[in-house]
């Protein structure tokens, strides 16, 4: 996972992740001066929060640069979309879902379990930085309700009253060691 | 794999007698040249896949080596099966032998007992709840038997990563027919007649919508797949192209060829990395065969297709904001008219369709308009795709003909209620649909009958519910999700829903005005009237139509501060009943708020001040000693 980018500025790590991206816009060959050079725009964001973990002010201008856009406009689009995030996220972000199907068997229960364990609400962070809790809706697997994502990982069939526990467990022996 | 390019009509009816043995164990009858003895098809979908199926196919591949089997037995692994409930699911050809809720250490015993020993592995096999008897065979497990597959025809039959299998199972006869023999009109009015309908939620005609697009002249048009998938609960969109991503390549191609475009997107939800990593290798093989790109089969028409990415926004499943998405812009819906057919993407003529829409296109040409004529209703045609979820037994995706009865899906293929609990309503349509109630569970399904009862076909996501569901908690569920879903850009939905939330939670809370209900009915009417985009019109229904079917419960709620279900935590209160409580202490010892007191051995009691309602002592009790009030 990606480190916030103040904590890397002096390794040089950040420009790192800078020129990782640059690669990626300029892999498009977008006319700036065009009127569609805005229609690669969420997928450079996607790949810039993939990069940086989230997308803070510098990025987002950096991008709206590299596209001959307004901030605001970036900014815009950032804060219509939940995927895009603006505050770092945890080591391991913990997204509950939330869909019809989910909510039905109980992923509130969940939910409750999971903010209650980490002592975190639904869009916040730990204070070491290692777990956050965001609600999705339905990722397509509601076959396996009610459903939680951890990184790639998916966890189903979660009951209340032990798996939620058991499951931080995992992450935090991983984090001990 | 290097894959040789595809020049013309004729040449792909000669690959496809050279690859149809791929598929020979797996359909019906089988191919004598079929190379392979046997194969063990595993699924390969988000469900299975969570649940280790990788892991399955790996340790079932070690194992058959062991055996010395590598060159009789093939393991592949496949798009989803359907029946999720049962996942991870591996099925055996030709045998037909279909296992249930394997993990990765049965894979020894499925290959000793059934490859090697010709046996079968009982523990593994589906049990017919009712009757305590085990089915061998998929085709004889209820869950299948009502079932007619024409969108999810490949999936789990054949691999969604190997162009050549679908090639196998007829794919691009349609295209090369298209292509060949067939103007731009005769394609459109082939679909006509067809009497296809969009499976999106709208239920347009996709002919029509064609023709539409095709009669603005324009050198430039766009073919948009809508693989947005908003609605919560829904996810057949989501197999079919995790399970047969080419069949939608296909479609779109053949979309454009009708209409006059040569580029097509798929505008897909980045919640699906599975279905994004497998519509990239369709693509790319698709390219490589010459089915996508210049001159396609040597007819002159190009068309290629790329992949747009949703960012998590409900709305931008409705088709002009989807196009303001692609434009890199916040979706927010426009105003129709002009509507897309007109001035789409780019202000040029496009095309929307859905996922599933598309997958129905290809089988419509290579079997024939009679054939899907004859399956359905009179104004709803072939087949519909539903995503059984919620308190039913057999979750899972089920495609069934237009016309068949609730009851049907629910008992039939979907088993019934879980737990043997009561049938209370099934919603459909999602946070636009409404509930359908026991009265109704034999209408037959078809998009004006839905529409008729209060509810709407929407995307197929069927949930269910039982008496342990408050449906003034549901409908205030479906809200909070319209209300963070709202784009915000029209006052009656931004500001009417969340009002209608406030009242719908100070029903939940026991703080509501007798007159409650007529308010909620008036706004909600003037919400549906007055907004601009599906979203807002249609987002009161779940709180009209639960208020119409349940209003007896809602007046529980405002009158006497009850919640039968027991789900609205401020209407209720946990009772311990003193002649029944032994003092086992149980309760106390568990209660995260330490507010149950009393000594051992002698009745105990909840301070109702401090009790926050977690249910923990109710699930403790041993002895029933704990009530709901
Ligand atoms: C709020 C809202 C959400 C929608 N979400 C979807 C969706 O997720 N997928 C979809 O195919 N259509 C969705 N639609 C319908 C589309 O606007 C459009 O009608 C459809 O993609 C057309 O394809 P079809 O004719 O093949 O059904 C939605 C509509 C509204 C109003
Ligand atoms: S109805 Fe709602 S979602 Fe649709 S445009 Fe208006 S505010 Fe946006
Ligand atoms: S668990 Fe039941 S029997 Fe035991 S002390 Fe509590 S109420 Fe009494
Ligand atoms: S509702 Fe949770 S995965 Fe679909």
């Amino acid at each position: 996972m990606e480190k916030a980018i103040d904590t890397c500025e002096q390794s040089g790590v950040a420009k790192e992740m800078f020129e990782k991206l640059d690669m990626f816009i300029n892999s498009f060959e977008i006319d700036t001066n065009g009127t569609r050079r805005k229609g690669d725009l969420i997928r450079i964001l996607h790949r810039a929060q993939q990069i940086f973990g989230y997308l803070p002010e510098e990025v987002q201008i950096h991008v709206a640069r590299k596209l001959n856009v307004h901030h605001s406009e970036v900014s815009g689009v950032i804060s219509f979309y939940n995927y895009f995030t603006t505050e770092p996220r945890g080591k391991h972000n913990i997204s509950v879902c939330m869909g019809t199907a989910c909510f039905v068997k109980g992923a509130d229960k969940i939910l409750e379990e999971f903010e209650k364990e980490l002592g975190i609400k639904a869009g916040q962070v730990t204070e070491d930085m290692e777990f956050s809790i965001n609600i999705v809706r339905c990722i397509g697997a509601c076959g396996l309700a009610p459903v939680v994502t951890i990184g790639e990982k998916v966890f189903g069939r979660l009951k209340p009253g032990g798996d939620v526990k058991k499951i931080l467990d995992q992450y935090r022996s991983e984090v001990a060691e | 794999m290097k894959l040789e390019k595809i020049e013309s009509f004729d040449a792909l009816k000669e690959r496809f007698e050279a690859v149809r043995h791929l598929l020979g164990s797996r359909v019906e009858g089988g191919d004598p040249n079929k190379q392979y003895e046997r194969e063990v098809l595993v699924c390969g979908g988000t469900g299975c896949v969570s649940s280790d199926s990788f892991k399955i196919i790996e340790n079932l591949r070690l194992e058959i080596d062991a055996c010395g089997l590598s060159t009789k037995v093939q393991v592949l692994k496949t798009g989803c099966f359907g029946f999720c409930e049962k996942g991870p699911i591996v099925l055996i050809q030709p045998d037909n032998v279909f296992y249930v809720q394997v993990t990765p250490d049965d894979a020894a015993d499925i290959v000793r007992q059934h490859l090697v020993g010709n046996g079968r592995v009982v523990r593994l096999l589906y049990e017919e709840p009712l009757l305590k008897k085990k089915i061998e065979k998929s085709r004889d497990i209820p869950f299948y038997k009502k079932q007619i597959r024409i969108a999810l025809r490949n999936c789990g039959v054949i691999n969604p990563e190997n162009i050549l299998e679908y090639i196998a199972a007829d794919g691009f006869q349609a295209l090369g027919k298209c292509l060949k023999e067939l103007t731009g009109p005769q394609v459109i009015d082939f679909m006509k007649k067809s009497g296809l309908r969009g499976r999106g939620g709208g239920g347009f005609p996709t002919g029509l919508k064609w023709e539409a697009a095709a009669r603005f002249a324009s050198e430039e048009k766009f073919i948009i797949c809508n693989a947005d998938e908003g609605d919560p609960g829904a996810f057949m969109d989501r197999s079919i192209l995790e399970g047969d991503p080419c069949s939608v390549l296909e479609a779109m191609t053949i979309a454009g060829y009708a209409i006059g475009a040569s580029v097509g997107y798929v505008y897909i939800r980045a919640e699906y990395p599975l279905a994004i990593q497998r519509l990239e290798i369709a693509i790319e093989q698709a390219r490589q065969i010459g089915m996508l790109g210049k001159n396609i089969m040597n007819s002159g028409f190009d068309f290629d297709i790329e992949l747009k990415f949703g960012a998590g926004a409900f709305v931008c499943g409705e088709e002009t904001a989807l196009i303001q998405s692609i434009e890199g812009c916040r979706g927010e819906p426009t105003t129709k008219p002009p509507f897309p057919a007109e001035s789409g993407l780019w202000k040029v003529p496009t095309c929307v369709n859905n996922v599933e829409t598309l997958a129905n296109i290809p089988a419509i040409f290579t079997r024939g308009l009679d054939w899907f004529t004859s399956i359905g209703t009179d104004k709803s045609k072939g087949t519909k795709v539903f995503a059984l979820a919620g308190k039913i037994n057999n979750v899972g995706l089920v495609e069934v003909p237009m016309g068949t009865t609730l009851r049907e899906i629910i008992y039939d293929i979907g088993g019934g209620i879980r737990g043997g609990r009561e049938f209370k309503a099934v919603q459909t349509g999602g946070p636009s649909g409404g509930c359908i109630t026991k009265e109704n569970l034999d209408t037959p399904i078809t998009y004006e009958n839905l529409t008729a009862i209060g509810s709407m076909m929407g995307s197929g996501g069927m949930i269910v519910m039982d008496d342990s569901d408050c449906m003034v908690n549901i409908s205030k569920f479906y809200l909070e999700f319209t209300l963070e879903e709202s784009c915000g850009k029209c006052t009656p939905c931004r500001i009417g829903n969340k009002r209608l939330h406030e009242m719908l939670t100070a029903i939940t809370e026991g703080k509501a005005d007798k007159d409650i209900m007529q308010r909620l009915s008036a706004l909600g009417e003037t919400i549906k009237k007055t907004s601009l985009c599906g979203l807002g019109q249609s987002s009161p229904n779940p709180v009209l139509s639960t208020m119409k079917f349940f209003k007896d419960e809602y007046l529980e709620h405002i009158i006497d501060h009850k919640c039968r279900a027991g789900v609205c935590k401020n209407l209720m209160q946990y009772v311990i009943i003193s002649d029944k409580c032994v003092g086992c202490t149980a309760c106390a010892r568990n209660c995260p708020q330490n507010c149950i007191s009393g000594k051992v051995k002698q009745p105990h009691v909840i301070d109702q001040t401090k009790c926050i309602k977690c249910g923990i002592c109710y699930q403790k009790c041993k002895f029933g000693a704990i009530e709901i009030r």
